[in-house]
């Protein structure tokens, strides 16, 4: 097969050579899956890529049979998810994987992108594919944000007053647009029903934008643990069978730890309070965001102005669209980074600090640790990266992958 | 591979972390259950039982709207049992006529509630709405060790000692409100619903008592706690069977994948 | 996912001998494996559709017949469909065993559209079986057809006394559901 790189492919069976002439897919899909040259040094964390788009997937396939059987109306949402549990057949395996399927679709996410912040995969020629990428987290957030509330209990009532409240912190207008986005006066029916419609469309808004992060991936080629461009066919395998081999292994045992969770402690990513029926009048003593929220949320709480928090929030997304401009670095990998190597795990030190933080009430010794877990965050991003990559000095590179591979080979 | 691993289980432990950051004030007290742990199922006799304790107690006060009579047949009771429960029971419907109307129960009807609706409910317990205990299970904390805890937890607030306050951690301004009762388990130690259950108070059938099970206070928790855990997932059993399963056969087919990558990586390294 | 596609193209480049064999049992046996793993994901998908257990819950329904008098009809709703309930006069039965012998377009007797000694019960699902529209003649006083059973104002459908076509363009005697008699006059569809 390998030999065949480039070219164009023989199909032996009739009806696809007819297709092809007419529209090549198949062409396609045999340069851009089958031969694609990709680095021959990856390791496993390279496989979450496609570990996010299965998750994708999943969501998009459980979530459209849930909505045959939701009513998104605040008298009977709650009693309709719990009607799927009961009596819709097989109703609480497809509703389980749902909603465990979005703590794993994040996971899988910010493995992938942890991944790319060590191995400097938004670097130059990248920067777009990482913008596309940080996008695509951006509508995840939205997406997970608006499903939370569909089984209308008292987290996903409360969770979408306050995160809805915080668009009053915008001057002026910030009242108008918190009552514009719940379509009354409160997070009411009309709020839960256009939640439900935006829930069910924004999945294929990202499968487009996936598309363009795959396609950009597709002209840059992808980064490996080195961070060295390949130099030759020495240095890439095609795609298949080798990365589909090694990245089906990798999926399939992340979907064997996803299945433990469905199957054996589907609640333990939520709230028992998700369980109690939205009440208006009623709050919980206790409100926390989706885990996957909660390094946000704590940086959120952090700052002690309304609109300073807001702002933060937002602002620990918009410092990684300019990630790729201020990492002044000249090498991308963190193996030929010796500080920044450490400085990566401090990195991921913090966000754990910061989830902590965001999962705890805003008292005693969380406070000043959540300002503190904020600052690091913004001082690595803004600070850190464009200085650090000026002062440090990279270890030397290997000349290519193919040597570096062999090497270790040898050893 | 061993790295990945590591960090898994290291994200794993940080996950957990809210879980157990928020807990109950008070160490619930310890009580076993046969549906806990990843292979753990319900004891139908105790579920019966439960239900029997329910009926007879709970269902006063205490609406279950999303359980079907029918769905005591997943319980073991039989169909003429299940038909004679529903029809024990008044449902409000719509006549042929177009009235609303009584007519007996049917097993195709959810569990009648015992109130019109909220404000009847309040109206007929100082104000207090008796909550809906299809999910109770599931939505409180480890709910089915703080069922079993709420219903033994009741204490005389006039007879408590210096020191068990303390024990307690009661806030020194602590006053019982009228029409309130003291309990250790519940938030802030005042509940609105009187203790329920009592020595004795239900009269379990011959199996049961030739079977040496017991109609005191702690049985009767048990079973009520039992009967509740199931209606809070009555597909639970159903859940743990698949997912061994589906876990079965994941790893194999994961022992498999890694056997093919092994074989087709072998002339590349 | 690719697994069949897998096989395919390593079946050119696998070594020799024993090694030819192993290696390729372990690819068909994995791809195998992962077919059935997928069709085994799928059926909770499509199962998910099938009616759920609240509405097969419904699916069979008990009525009372006490209060039905002679040449009354009562309609009740079955399946999201009428149903008509007949109690026949003697005369309606003689009529309708009568026919058995002339020119049906769906022949069936009239003994085999009730039950053994229950002739004076019709049960009957009110949907014609022309384009599915419910036929009229369940009230006193209304169009009854040229037959005297039901008659279908959509398309001019005469049904007859046991709820048979008799002219027009429905081609199906009017469908008898599953019914028994339980005890205490309590009928029991489906």
């Amino acid at each position: 097969m390998a030999s065949t790189q480039g070219g164009p492919p023989a199909f032996n069976n009739a009806v696809v050579r007819w297709i092809d002439k007419r529209l090549p897919i198949f062409t396609f899909m045999h340069h851009e899956y089958g031969v694609f040259p990709t680095p021959r040094n990856f390791n496993y964390w390279w496989s979450f890529g496609g570990i996010a788009m299965v998750m994708l997937i999943i969501m998009i396939v459980t979530g459209i049979v849930l909505a045959m059987n939701y009513t998104p109306h605040i008298d009977f949402a709650h009693d309709s998810v719990q009607r799927i549990h009961r009596d819709v057949n097989h109703g609480w395996l497809v509703q389980y994987l749902h909603m465990n399927g979005a703590s794993f679709f994040f996971i899988a996410v910010f493995i992938h992108i942890f991944r790319g912040l060590y191995y400097g995969s938004y670097k130059n020629p990248r920067e777009l594919l990482w913008i596309l990428g940080v996008t695509i987290l951006l509508l995840m957030m939205a997406t997970a944000f608006m499903g939370y509330v569909l089984p209308w209990g008292q987290m996903s009532f409360w969770g979408a007053t306050v995160i809805t409240n915080l668009f009053s912190a915008i001057p002026v207008i910030g009242p108008d647009i918190v009552t514009f986005l719940w379509g009354g006066f409160s997070v009411d029916n009309p709020t839960l029903n256009r939640f439900f419609s935006l829930h069910f469309v924004l999945p294929f808004v990202i499968v487009g934008v996936v598309v363009l992060h795959v396609a950009a991936m597709h002209v840059a080629g992808s980064n490996n643990p080195l961070g060295i461009d390949p130099k030759g066919p020495q240095d890439t395998l095609p795609f298949s069978p080798y990365y589909v081999t090694k990245d089906g292994f990798s999926l399939l045992a992340f979907l064997t730890i996803f299945a433990i969770f469905v199957f054996f402690a589907p609640d333990f990513f939520g709230e028992p309070d998700n369980y109690i029926k939205a009440n208006p009048l009623v709050t919980p003593p206790h409100i926390v965001p989706e885990w996957y929220f909660l390094p946000f949320y704590a940086i959120l709480r952090a700052v002690p102005d309304k609109l300073g928090g807001v702002l933060a929030m937002f602002g620990a997304i918009a410092v990684l669209y300019i990630l790729p401009w201020l990492d002044t670095a000249r090498v991308r990998s963190a193996r030929f980074r010796p500080i920044y190597k450490w400085f990566f795990w401090v990195l991921v030190l913090d966000c754990f600090i910061l989830g902590y933080c965001g999962a705890n009430p805003p008292e005693g010794y969380f406070v000043p640790l959540s300002q503190v877990a904020t600052l690091y965050y913004f001082f690595h991003f803004l600070i850190l990266l464009p200085v650090l990559g000026k002062l440090e000095r990279p270890l030397p590179l290997p000349n290519s992958i193919a040597e570096s591979v062999l090497k270790k080979s040898a050893i | 591979m061993r790295k990945l691993l590591a960090a898994a289980a290291v994200a794993l432990a940080a996950l957990s972390a809210p879980a157990f950051a928020e807990g109950p004030k008070v160490k619930l007290l310890d009580v076993k259950f046969s549906f806990e742990g990843p292979f753990g199922t319900y004891d139908y006799k105790a579920v019966q039982r439960g239900f029997q304790v329910y009926k007879e107690v709970c269902a006063a006060c205490h609406s279950l709207s999303l359980v079907a009579y029918r769905n005591l047949r997943d319980i073991g009771l039989s169909e003429a049992a299940v038909k004679a429960i529903a029809a024990e029971v008044q449902i409000r419907d719509l006549n042929d006529a177009g009235e609303m109307a009584e007519r007996p129960g049917r097993p195709a009807d959810r569990f009648r509630a015992p109130f019109a609706n909220e404000a009847a409910a309040r109206a007929a317990n100082n104000g207090a709405y008796p909550p809906d205990l299809s999910l109770m299970v599931k939505a409180r904390l480890d709910g089915a060790r703080y069922l079993y805890s709420l219903m033994l937890g009741y204490e005389d607030y006039a007879k408590l000692t210096d020191a068990q306050k303390k024990e307690l951690k009661l806030a020194a301004d602590f006053k019982l409100q009228p029409n309130m009762q003291f309990n250790k388990y519940f938030p802030g130690f005042q509940i609105a619903m009187v203790k329920p259950l009592n020595d004795g108070q239900i009269a379990y059938n011959e199996e049961a008592t030739t079977a040496g099970i017991k109609n005191d206070l702690p049985q009767l928790a048990k079973d009520l706690t039992h009967f509740l855990a199931w209606a809070s997932e009555p597909k639970m059993e159903e859940r743990k069977r698949t997912g061994v399963k589906a876990v079965i056969f994941l790893l194999i087919l994961s022992g498999l994948f890694y056997a093919v990558k092994r074989k087709v990586w072998a002339d590349v390294h | 996912m690719a697994t069949s596609n897998k096989t395919a193209s390593l079946g050119g480049h696998a070594g020799h001998g024993d090694a030819v064999t192993r290696r390729d049992f372990l690819y068909v046996a994995t791809a195998a494996t992962g077919a059935v793993g997928a069709a085994a994901a799928t059926w909770p998908l499509i199962n998910n559709l099938n009616p759920a257990a609240d509405t097969l819950a419904l699916a069979s329904i008990e009525l009372s017949l006490k209060g039905i008098e002679v040449g009354q009809s009562i309609t009740v709703k079955w399946r999201g469909k009428p149903v008509f309930v007949r109690r026949r006069s003697p005369e309606e039965i003689a009529k309708a065993q009568a026919d058995d012998k002339a020119a049906l377009p769906d022949p069936e007797t009239d003994a085999k559209r009730v039950k053994k000694d229950k002739a004076e019960w019709l049960v009957l699902i009110g949907v014609c079986t022309h384009l599915g529209c419910v036929p009229s003649g369940q009230q006193v006083g209304s169009e009854r057809g040229e037959f005297g059973g039901w008659f279908c104002p959509c398309h001019g459908s005469h049904y007859d006394t046991s709820g048979r076509i008799r002219k027009g363009p429905a081609p199906k005697n009017l469908e008898v559901p599953d019914y028994s008699f339980l005890d205490g006059d309590v009928l029991k569809i489906g």
